[in-house]
């Protein structure tokens, strides 16, 4: 079964960060998406760049619109993904927890739903 | 005479979270599916077992609440054949029977996984393991029956969307797990015990249900701990008749008559204790260890103090909270003295000063130190934060006989 970890953290602490943390981070996140690739956990991954890049297109009536942002009041913001393969949401849930941003941030962890799209 | 469909229905009752956690199993974590398979499994058993009961009234259920799931899901395969849909599940249909565990310990870890909302593992553990039905929880709990058949609804769409599993957990998460499953059977009993709202019969059913689930983890994972939680329950509870008097009114511990404690209970949790208490107890052990001190005094007088005490300050120790602390604080004062009780309960005024119960520990210590008015303060503060009726009333007594 598949599952998408959403990664959510306070995107600016990355500029605040000295560089030998921003180092030592991208360095964990390296490791450990090398660890579930071996592991055969992992189908993809991806880091986003920060919201201020965003943009957010609606289609109302037929009339296209598109508008900067989002920049949601939160304090933690998507900033990448991985898609897994676990078996269960327990695994799942356990390889979340090994994702660096989970121990600043949070992790959102969801099922893949099954289409017949192919 | 009781005729055949009581007996049959007696067997129902007391078998019927059994079947249904081995169902679960065989529709791989399909609670509606298996719940519908039981339920046709009993209306068949009622027309069958008229003439006479089976020698195995659990193992024909079983078998044939597997049967009608396995007829459903065979149903559901040839209707997505014909759509040409995705791959049947073969795991399901060939799914073993014999259980190595009981699979009534994989359902209980299934409904009280912390991915589900507490409020939704309660339910759902009342409701598949206690047998209780969506109106009796949702009254037990002051919900309508809509949000509460809603709650059931989400809960076990969860289980099989997100594939919660539907297993004992491993070895490096089970002493966590059995810890949120000990707290849902725990706040199901305190529901009915400490009577923050409802009506009295169905709090007694929850009180009864929990120690009920409690029996049962007992019986399924026999740690020290889970027998604490056990002896916890069963000591509170024995006391039920003795703690509100003809009027509803509130009896505190030392004011009860203790022939109306429950002792054939008494004693069952008594014979409990020592076994819960071995191996560095746990928050459950120590708390059952200091009610059975209570339980044990044959008078109010006699109640063994400075072991109380001495225990609580253990339960600081692996349980740090500021309610743990107001309590031995007030059981030093009993052992030592409101004189040395009071500096203790006065330091929690922080954590505490929104709980009625400091106020009313704080006002009660002034009170045996001869300090009328600061104790009557004490008092009104107490009643400012009550929620309860009985409790209100207890204190407004207290406050009356203040100025006597």
């Amino acid at each position: 079964m598949q599952y998408l970890c959403l990664i959510y953290d306070n995107e600016a602490s990355w500029t605040t960060m000295t560089e030998a943390d921003a180092k030592a981070f991208d360095g964990e996140y390296r490791a450990f998406t090398e660890e579930i690739a071996k592991s055969g956990h992992l189908r993809a991954g991806e880091a986003l760049k920060p919201t201020a890049t965003a943009t957010t297109v609606r289609v109302r009536d037929g009339k296209i619109t598109t508008t900067d942002g989002p920049f949601a009041e939160t304090r933690e913001q998507l900033g990448g993904f991985y898609l897994i393969e676990a078996k269960d949401l327990d695994e799942a849930t356990a390889i979340a927890a090994r994702i660096p941003s989970a121990k600043t941030g949070s992790i959102e962890v969801r099922p893949i739903m099954v289409t017949n799209m192919k | 005479m009781p005729g055949p469909r009581d007996a049959i229905e007696a067997v129902f009752r007391a078998e019927r979270a059994r079947v249904l956690a081995t169902t679960i199993r065989v529709t791989n974590g399909d609670f509606d599916l298996a719940e519908e398979a039981v339920q046709d499994a009993f209306a068949a058993a009622l027309e069958s077992w008229e003439a006479g009961m089976p020698v195995e009234p659990r193992g024909w259920l079983v078998l044939a609440a597997r049967n009608k799931a396995i007829d459903t899901i065979r149903r559901r395969i040839k209707l997505r054949e014909i759509v040409a849909a995705e791959d049947p599940s073969e795991r399901a249909v060939t799914s073993e029977l014999v259980a190595v565990t009981d699979d009534r310990l994989r359902l209980i870890f299934t409904c009280c996984h912390p991915a589900l909302a507490p409020e939704a593992q309660i339910a759902l553990t009342l409701r598949t393991l206690g047998g209780l039905t969506t109106e009796e929880i949702a009254r037990a709990f002051l919900a309508s029956p809509a949000t509460m058949a809603q709650r059931l609804v989400r809960a076990k769409t969860k289980i099989k969307d997100a594939r919660i599993p539907y297993e004992v957990p491993e070895a490096s998460q089970l002493a966590e797990r059995t810890e949120a499953v000990m707290a849902v059977i725990y706040l199901v009993f305190n529901e009915g015990y400490a009577a923050t709202a409802g009506d009295e019969w169905v709090r007694r059913d929850l009180c009864r249900e929990a120690i009920r689930l409690g029996r049962l983890l007992v019986e399924l994972l026999a740690i020290p701990e889970t027998r604490g939680l056990l002896a916890l329950m069963l000591l509170h509870d024995s006391r039920r008749d003795a703690r509100t008097d003809a009027a509803g009114d509130l009896v505190l511990l030392e004011d009860q008559d203790r022939g109306r404690w429950d002792r054939a209970q008494i004693d069952e949790a008594l014979a409990l204790v020592p076994a819960a208490l071995r191996g560095g107890a746990g928050r459950y052990a120590l708390q059952a260890a200091i009610a059975a001190l209570h339980a044990s005094a044959p008078r109010a007088a006699e109640t063994d103090w400075p072991q109380i005490a001495a225990l609580f300050a253990e339960l600081s120790r692996v349980h740090p909270t500021p309610v743990v602390a107001l309590n031995h604080a007030v059981a030093i004062a009993m052992a030592h003295g409101p004189a040395a009780g009071l500096p203790l309960i006065e330091a929690l005024s922080d954590e505490l000063s929104e709980y009625h119960l400091w106020h009313a520990a704080r006002a009660d210590l002034l009170r045996r130190l001869g300090k009328a008015r600061e104790a009557a303060a004490a008092y009104r503060a107490a009643l400012a934060h009550v929620g309860s009726e009985p409790e209100r009333r207890f204190l407004e007594r207290r406050l009356v006989e203040l100025s006597h």
